[in-house]
C-alpha cells in the first residue's frame, strides 16, 4: 500500500510546479531579468553563480533535474557555457529546450557581437568563434535582452502576455532613464583606457566610451605572466593609466600587487547581479554599481 | 546626419512590400498594422539612437558552431621508467596505460558528434594505439545514436558504446585523473573496458533529487566484455563457444545514480551498478559483478577556471566469476570470488595546478589456480601524482606507483604524460 502512495506521489511530483513558467537562466543577469518580465507568473532558478567564472560552471547532475523540469531556459548561447550546458542539455530529455523552440532563449542572437575572430586560431588563447561572449555589460543588451525574455514568455504563456508586456515596458523605461543618468556620469571620462584581467569589458567600454583593453592575462584564459605583468605596468605608468578592475573570481592578488607598483585603484566589478555587494537587487543595479563605483575610483585618479 | 540616413533607409526597406501589395485592400489593412509596428520599433530604435552617440547595430548573427558535426583529436604521450623490464606484461596491464619503458603512445582518439536529425544524436570515438614495435593499432572504441525526443523522460543509446558501470569505466582515458586504469576495473573489464555492442535504455526518475536507471544489453562478447564470453580469459579452462541460445546469455548492465546539492559548494553523486552475463570457461557458466561509487567535490563560490576544488572518488567492485569443470586441465567447477576497491583524491590547489593521490587494492586468491596468473592475486598500488593544465587544451602529468605485490617483485615506476586537444571544445561531464 505504502509504495503505491509512493509511486502516484512519484508519478505526480513532475506535475506539481506547472502553475508558474519554470524558467532556468544559465547566469545570474538573464535570471534577474525573467524575474523582472515574468514577475510572480514564473519560478526563475539560475545555474552558475554570480561569483564564479561562467565558462567552468560544473555540469552537476541537479542541474540536468532543472532543465528536464524547465518551461524555459535562457542563455548567452555565444559560446560562454560551451564547456557545461551540452552535456547537461544531452541529459537533459527535454523538448521544449530544444534550439528553435520558444522554450530556448539564446539572448546573442539579437545582439551585435564585438570581437568576431576572422581566424580560429588557439594560439591566440581561449578565443570564441562567435564573439566576445560578454556582452550583458551593455546595458543596450540588456535591453535587447529583456524583449527576446518577454517575446519568448508570451508566446508560451500567451494568458499573461499583458502582464510581461507591462513588465517589459517598466523595466524598459527604467533602463533608459538609468542609462541617461549612467552616459552623463561616465560623460567626462570619455577615452580613458582602464586595466582589467580577463578581456570580458569590451561591451562596457564602447557603451560607455571607455577602453578596457589592456589585460593582465597575457591571452584569454592564459594565466598572467610575469613578463606580461611588467609590460602592464610600464603602460599603466607611461599613460597614466590608474584603474584595474578585478571580477571576484579572479585573482584580487595579483590586481593589487599591479596597483601597489603603479599607484593605481582596484575596483571589484562583477557581469552577474549578486557577485559583488550592492548588485543583489537585479541588472539595473548591477550596472548601476559598475557605473559609479568606475566613475568615483577614475575621479580619484590625478589628472 | 546619422540620424536622417537611418531613417531614410528604414522608409526605402519599408516602401518595397507597400509597392506590390498596395493594390489588395484586405492584405493593405494587414500592411497597415504592420507599418504601425514598424513605426513603433523604428520609435524605440531611434531613442536607442539619440540615447547613444554611436549608432547601436540591430540585430545581428551568431556564426559560430555552424557545422554539421563537432570534430576533435586527443593524443596521449607517455614517457618514464619501472623497476618492472615489461609493464605491459604483468604491471600495467590496462591497454592505455604506460606499456613500456621511454616512451608509448596508446591513446590518440578522434572524436566526432552531431546531431543526426531532430530524433537523434550520433558519437564516434576512434582511437589510434602504437604497439612495442611502433606498428599502428586501430579501434572503433565507440559508435553509437542517442534518442533526443523520447517520452517519459526516457533515452535510448544504441551501437557500441562503453557500459554505465560505475564512474570511471565510461570516461575516456584522455579525461582520468591518473596515467593508468584502477587496477579493479581492470581485473573485472580487462584493459580495454566494459564495452561492447548493445543499447540502453535510461530514465531519469521523477524523484526532487537526481536519480537516474538504467538497464543496457549487449552481445558481450570479445575481449572488451573480460569476464563475460571471451575465449581469452578462461582462467585455464578450454573456452567453449557459447552462442546465444536466448535473451538469457546476453549481458546485462543496470545501474542506479543519485546526487544531492549538500552546500553551495558540494556535491555528493553515489550509484550501483550490475553486469550479469555468460562466461566462456563452462557450458552454463556465469559471472556476476556488482559495483558501488561514491564521487564527493567542493568547488570554490568564487572559481576561476575551475579552481580551487577538492574531489574524492571510490569504487569498489565484487566479481563472481563461475568457472566451469575441465577435467583435462584438472581444474574443477568452482566460483572465483574477487573483489578490490580504488580511492582518489585531488586537490586543485592553484589555477591549472592538481595534486592527487590513489590507493588501489585488489584481491582474488581463492580457487584452484596457477599462482603465476597475474590477472588475478591480491596486490596493492599508492600512486601520487601532479598535474598541471596550461589550458583547457593541454597536460603535463607526473606520476609515481609503488607496485606491492605477492606475484611480482615490488615495483617503482615514474611515468610522465602529456596531452593536447585539436578541435572543437570538449564538454565537461561533471
Amino acid at each position: 500500500m505504502k509504495i503505491i502512495q509512493l509511486l502516484l506521489l512519484m508519478a505526480l511530483l513532475p506535475f506539481s510546479s506547472y502553475a508558474n513558467l519554470n524558467v532556468v537562466a544559465t547566469t545570474a543577469e538573464y535570471g534577474s531579468i525573467a524575474r523582472e518580465i515574468g514577475g510572480n507568473h514564473v519560478t526563475v532558478s539560475v545555474l552558475g553563480k554570480p561569483t564564479e567564472d561562467p565558462h567552468f560552471v560544473d555540469a552537476k547532475p541537479s542541474f540536468m533535474l532543472k532543465l528536464n523540469r524547465a518551461d524555459v531556459l535562457i542563455e548567452g548561447g555565444a559560446e560562454l557555457e560551451t564547456g557545461w550546458l551540452p552535456p547537461l542539455l544531452d541529459g537533459s530529455r527535454n523538448r521544449k529546450l530544444d534550439v528553435g523552440q520558444p522554450g530556448r532563449i539564446r539572448c546573442a542572437e539579437g545582439v551585435q557581437l564585438l570581437e568576431v575572430p576572422t581566424t580560429l586560431d588557439r594560439s591566440q588563447g581561449d578565443i570564441h568563434a562567435a564573439g566576445n561572449p560578454h556582452f550583458m555589460t551593455d546595458p543596450m543588451n540588456g535591453r535587447i535582452a529583456a524583449r527576446e525574455i518577454c517575446d519568448a514568455f508570451c508566446l508560451i504563456d500567451a494568458s499573461s502576455a499583458d502582464t510581461y508586456r507591462a513588465n517589459l515596458a517598466k523595466f524598459t523605461q527604467r533602463l533608459d532613464g538609468k542609462l541617461v543618468e549612467w552616459q552623463k556620469r561616465m560623460e567626462p571620462f570619455r577615452g580613458k583606457r582602464i586595466v582589467t584581467y580577463h578581456n570580458s569589458w569590451v561591451y562596457f567600454g564602447e557603451r560607455f566610451g571607455l577602453k578596457p583593453d589592456l589585460f593582465l592575462e597575457p591571452k584569454p584564459g592564459i594565466p598572467p605572466t610575469p613578463a606580461n605583468l611588467a609590460h602592464v605596468k610600464a603602460v599603466m605608468k607611461a599613460e597614466h593609466i590608474g584603474v584595474i578592475i578585478v571580477d571576484p573570481y579572479l585573482s584580487r592578488k595579483t590586481a593589487e600587487t599591479v596597483a601597489q607598483d603603479t599607484g593605481a585603484t582596484v575596483v571589484d566589478v562583477a557581469q552577474f547581479p549578486g557577485g559583488i555587494k550592492g548588485t543583489e537587487g537585479g541588472y539595473i543595479e548591477l550596472i548601476d554599481t559598475l557605473v559609479n563605483s568606475i566613475a568615483r575610483a577614475l575621479e580619484q585618479q590625478k589628472p | 546626419m546619422k540620424k536622417g540616413l537611418f531613417g531614410f533607409a528604414l522608409f526605402t526597406v519599408l516602401l518595397i512590400p507597400l509597392v506590390g501589395l498596395g493594390a489588395d485592400p484586405n492584405v493593405s489593412t494587414n500592411v497597415l498594422e504592420e507599418l504601425n509596428q514598424l513605426r513603433q520599433r523604428t520609435d524605440a530604435l531611434e531613442k536607442k539612437l539619440a540615447l547613444t552617440s554611436q549608432a547601436a547595430p540591430a540585430g545581428g548573427t551568431v556564426r559560430a558552431g555552424s557545422a554539421y558535426m563537432n570534430v576533435s583529436f586527443d593524443t596521449v604521450i607517455n614517457g618514464g621508467w619501472s623497476t618492472a623490464p615489461h609493464p605491459a606484461e604483468e604491471l600495467e596491464l590496462g591497454d592505455h596505460d604506460p606499456q613500456q619503458r621511454g616512451f608509448s603512445l596508446r591513446n590518440a582518439e578522434l572524436s566526432l558528434d552531431g546531431a543526426v536529425d531532430p530524433y537523434l544524436k550520433g558519437f564516434a570515438n576512434i582511437v589510434f594505439k602504437l604497439d612495442e614495435q611502433n606498428e599502428t593499432e586501430l579501434e572503433l572504441e565507440e559508435t553509437y545514436l542517442q534518442t533526443t525526443s523520447l517520452p517519459g523522460n526516457l533515452q535510448l543509446k544504441a551501437g557500441q558504446f562503453f557500459a554505465a558501470f560505475g564512474r570511471q569505466n565510461a570516461q575516456h582515458p584522455h579525461s582520468w585523473s591518473f596515467v593508468d586504469q584502477p587496477l579493479v576495473l581492470n581485473r573485472a573489464f580487462g584493459g580495454e573496458g566494459l564495452r561492447n555492442v548493445g543499447t540502453q535504455a535510461s530514465w531519469l526518475t521523477p524523484l526532487p533529487f537526481y536519480t537516474e536507471v538504467s538497464l543496457g544489453v549487449f552481445n558481450g562478447e570479445g575481449g572488451t566484455a573480460y569476464s563475460f564470453r571471451n575465449p581469452e580469459n578462461t582462467y585455464g579452462r578450454t573456452p567453449g563457444e557459447r552462442n546465444l541460445s536466448g535473451p538469457g546469455d546476453l549481458l546485462y548492465v543496470p545501474r542506479i545514480a543519485s546526487s544531492f546539492e549538500m552546500t553551495e559548494a558540494q556535491t555528493l553523486v553515489i550509484g550501483a551498478s550490475g553486469a550479469v552475463g555468460p562466461n566462456d570457461s563452462g557450458e552454463d557458466t556465469q559471472t556476476r559483478i556488482y559495483g558501488a561509487d561514491v564521487y564527493w567535490k567542493w568547488k570554490s563560490p568564487e572559481a576561476h577556471g575551475g579552481f580551487p576544488f577538492v574531489s574524492w572518488q571510490t569504487e569498489a567492485l565484487h566479481r563472481d566469476y563461475e568457472a566451469g569443470d575441465d577435467p583435462a586441465a584438472s581444474l574443477p567447477s568452482e566460483t572465483l570470488s574477487d573483489w578490490g576497491l580504488y580511492s582518489q583524491i585531488l586537490w586543485g590547489y592553484a589555477d591549472g595546478w592538481v595534486v592527487g593521490l590513489r590507493g588501489d587494492y585488489v584481491t582474488g586468491n581463492n580457487g584452484q589456480f596457477d599462482e603465476n596468473d597475474v590477472t588475478r592475486g591480491s596486490r596493492e598500488r599508492v600512486s601520487p601524482n601532479l598535474t598541471w593544465y596550461p589550458s583547457e587544451f593541454s597536460k603535463i602529468r607526473l606520476q609515481y606507483n609503488y607496485d606491492q605485490w605477492d606475484r611480482i617483485e615490488d615495483a617503482h615506476s615514474v611515468w610522465c604524460q602529456v596531452e593536447f586537444l585539436l578541435g572543437s571544445h570538449a564538454a565537461h561531464k561533471f
